[in-house]
């Protein structure tokens, strides 16, 4: 192999693989992306972390929507959770609140964290919550068992064609991460 | 290099090389690491086959006859897996080592070495990939896709699966970064690049797709890898990731990854069908633009393996109607192959049987393909038997029939052997027959509802299931008779002398045809001076 085409060939490895690096980079790139479409678009039923200031709303008193509440647990997460409100009809624009028990069924503390999801996933830029144990992780003492309040509103620029939103919460055993750190 | 050496002493018919295992341990001559790659996917192959087998016993009947249902899992992974990334990704690479220099008129591949390596890192990730068999917990069985959250959450047979899955990738990148330079960088002289044969042309654009995409799916296990053992969550909702991402992340490498394993097909079937038809390819120009398109459409189509994940209606509706758009270059394609045949002076040796078979049934793949790239309609078909007829129409009778293909109609040339044409035609036979019986079922199987997957189902799938194994270990035996005229036709075939073109005036279809058969261990160490110019 002459000189000349070495250094075309290797000209041109070079460049495939900045382009092999850049590529391995994009798919990193892609996770914040992923966060930054989610949020503009509010895919994925994703809700904001943190809590809402309690502003009043105007609430529109000609109709109602449906707010249905369902809880689960990642895996084996040895706890009891449940909501003690499955359903309720409210009006757009009035606070309400409701509440969820858990329980640590194990004889060591538990540090666990519930993930909300609301679906339909649209809806969830208009569900505006002031309190929420979603919000931080929450520690049990063995056996312990608490009542904790979730306190919403729903906005009552809520588009018409939504009569029913489920928000659903899963609760994932924490423990050993948190241990950890 | 071993081709420069070989040219100045003028002899370059005469080989070599270290004799016994270390000829093929060492060598960096790009015919026998194409036979290297060719015999490790065939082996693959089987391999595959077998787990398959597992599976279609076990569906034979409904009911738990042979695995727990978390075996059966791993068998249906480790298939995939196989197929995909040890049987037909490497079949094409071992096609390409051996063809492309010769097509294009270059003495090897242009990094010799890189080469050597690209392909002895397969068998230790096949290694890693099978022990995971025999860890506690077995092996991956979070489907071919190994989705999180249950591929972050399985025992350490996930983390061979995922080495070995690293170590697959890099060497398909090395192989795409050489076949990529041999391809622009050494191309005989007058060999333009609207000259060369679509093989290729097609390889070209998959060594690109190859490039872009395998550091995404790197990435995407890295992330796995990480979120197993570093705390991370990447895709972990309890530490504020999404497992929807890794969906987004794979796709975005799977599907370009799909087109890495047809695209190849469709060059050979460019190649084989005019040598048989007599004629020249129709469309030449047209092909080459599907193909780019084909490719550049497969980076903006991803989501629609996850209509039902939850997007908005904007996000169906745009990979609703990109994906529909990949239709149009595909069609032209199909309509090419068919014109290509339109009046010429046919004959059906067994190359162009599995040929013609492979644009008929790919076809009938590209048909469910398009109708489930209708949002709406998707939710019925998504996750049930019916996908997996889909993909198994574009990826048995196609790609494998195509491989088979390219293994009759190329190998007389390899080897200066004629292949058995009664049992070529024979497993031919055998396996267009069986083919359908084993797949056609599965549509039927999926729109009444039956998952993926599963090991038992309701009573109401029991007769198509049946059918479907029966078609299954048809086919399965059948795929004997080609590993019988494979080792037959090195040992002698027939006895016949086959001539240089070895098909009746495939001098003008290509390059490798105007070398003696077989083909000597060095060629083109001078580029040719004639350049066939049968396409248009």
């Amino acid at each position: 192999m002459n000189e000349e085409l070495n250094k075309k060939n290797a000209k041109l490895v070079r460049n495939l693989l900045f382009v092999v690096i850049g590529m391995f980079g994009f798919g990193f790139a892609l996770v914040p992306l992923y966060d930054v479409l989610c949020d503009i678009t509010g895919l994925n039923g994703k809700v904001a972390g943190v809590a809402t200031k309690e502003q009043p709303y105007l609430v529109d008193q000609n109709r109602e929507v449906t707010v249905e509440f369902l809880t689960s647990l990642n895996e084996s997460t040895p706890m009891v959770f449940r909501a003690e409100t499955k359903k309720i009809k409210i009006h757009p624009g009035e606070y309400v609140t409701v509440n969820f028990y858990a329980e640590n069924k194990t004889d060591h503390n538990l540090v666990a964290q519930a993930i909300p999801s609301i679906s339909p996933g649209l809806a969830a830029e208009y569900f505006k919550k002031t309190e929420c144990f979603c919000f931080t992780q929450q520690t049990f003492k063995p056996r312990e068992g608490k009542t904790m309040p979730v306190r919403f509103a729903i906005n009552p620029e809520l588009p018409e064609q939504y009569k029913t939103i489920t928000l659903a919460y899963t609760f994932f055993d924490n423990t050993e991460t948190s241990l950890k750190k | 290099m071993q081709a420069a050496h070989a040219h100045e002493h003028g002899h370059d018919d005469h080989a070599h090389h270290p004799s016994g295992i270390m000829r093929w341990v060492q060598t960096t001559n790009h015919k026998d690491i194409g036979t290297l790659y060719l015999i490790f996917s065939l082996t693959m192959f089987f391999i595959g086959g077998i787990l398959a087998f597992g599976i279609r016993a076990e569906l034979f009947q409904p009911g738990l006859q042979f695995w727990r249902p978390e075996v059966f899992n791993q068998l249906t992974t480790m298939h995939g897996l196989i197929m995909v990334f040890g049987a037909i990704m490497p079949a094409f690479v071992g096609f390409a080592n051996w063809q492309i220099p010769m097509m294009i008129g270059a003495p090897d591949m242009a990094f010799a070495r890189m080469n050597n390596w690209s392909f002895w890192l397969l068998p230790p990730a096949a290694l890693l990939l099978v022990s995971s068999f025999f860890v506690p917990g077995g092996a991956p069985a979070a489907g071919w896709t190994i989705y999180a959250p249950l591929s972050t959450q399985m025992g350490p047979g996930m983390d061979l699966g995922i080495f070995a899955l690293h170590i697959m990738g890099a060497s398909s990148i090395m192989g795409s970064i050489n076949i990529v330079t041999t391809i622009l960088n050494m191309r005989a002289p007058g060999m333009t690049l609207m000259k060369m044969p679509l093989f290729v042309w097609t390889w070209l654009i998959t060594a690109f797709l190859l490039i872009a995409v395998m550091p995404v799916f790197a990435g995407a296990v890295t992330m796995l890898l990480t979120d197993r053992f570093f705390e991370t969550s990447f895709f972990d909702a309890a530490g504020g990731g999404d497992p929807v991402l890794y969906q987004h992340i794979f796709w975005f490498f799977g599907h370009p990854e799909v087109y890495i394993m047809i695209l190849p097909t469709f060059g050979v079937a460019s190649t084989i069908i005019p040598v048989f038809a007599r004629k020249p390819l129709f469309g030449y120009s047209s092909m080459v633009y599907a193909t780019a398109s084909i490719a550049f459409l497969s980076f903006i189509v991803w989501a629609h393996h996850m209509f039902t994940v939850g997007m908005p209606i904007a996000g169906e509706l745009y990979f609703m109607y990109a994906t529909m758009l990949i239709a149009i270059p595909t069609g032209v394609k199909v309509f090419n192959w068919t014109a290509t045949m339109w009046k010429g002076s046919m004959t059906f040796e067994t190359p162009m049987l599995f040929s013609i078979a492979f644009v008929v049934l790919f076809t009938m793949g590209g048909f469910t393909g398009l109708m489930m790239s209708i949002a709406p309609s998707d939710f019925q078909y998504h996750d049930t038997y019916f996908i997996v007829a889909h993909f198994h129409y574009v990826l048995v009778p196609s790609s494998v029939f195509i491989l088979m293909a390219a293994g009759y109609f190329w190998l007389p040339k390899w080897t200066g052997h004629m292949y058995n044409e009664k049992i070529g035609q024979l497993h031919f036979w055998m396996s267009v027959i069986s083919v359908n019986i084993l797949f056609f079922p599965q549509h039927f199987l999926g729109l009444a509802g039956m998952p993926r997957r599963i090991p038992d189902y309701a009573v109401q799938f029991a007769d198509w299931n049946m059918v479907s194994s029966i078609g299954g270990f048809i086919f399965g035996v059948s795929q004997l008779l080609f590993l019988y005229i494979v080792i037959d036709t090195i040992r002698g075939g027939t006895g016949e002398k086959v001539s240089d073109e070895v098909w009746e005036d495939a001098h003008k279809h290509g390059l490798e045809w105007t070398l003696p058969s077989p083909a000597p261990y060095h060629t083109f160490t001078t580029p040719p001076d004639v350049i066939p110019t049968e396409h248009q």
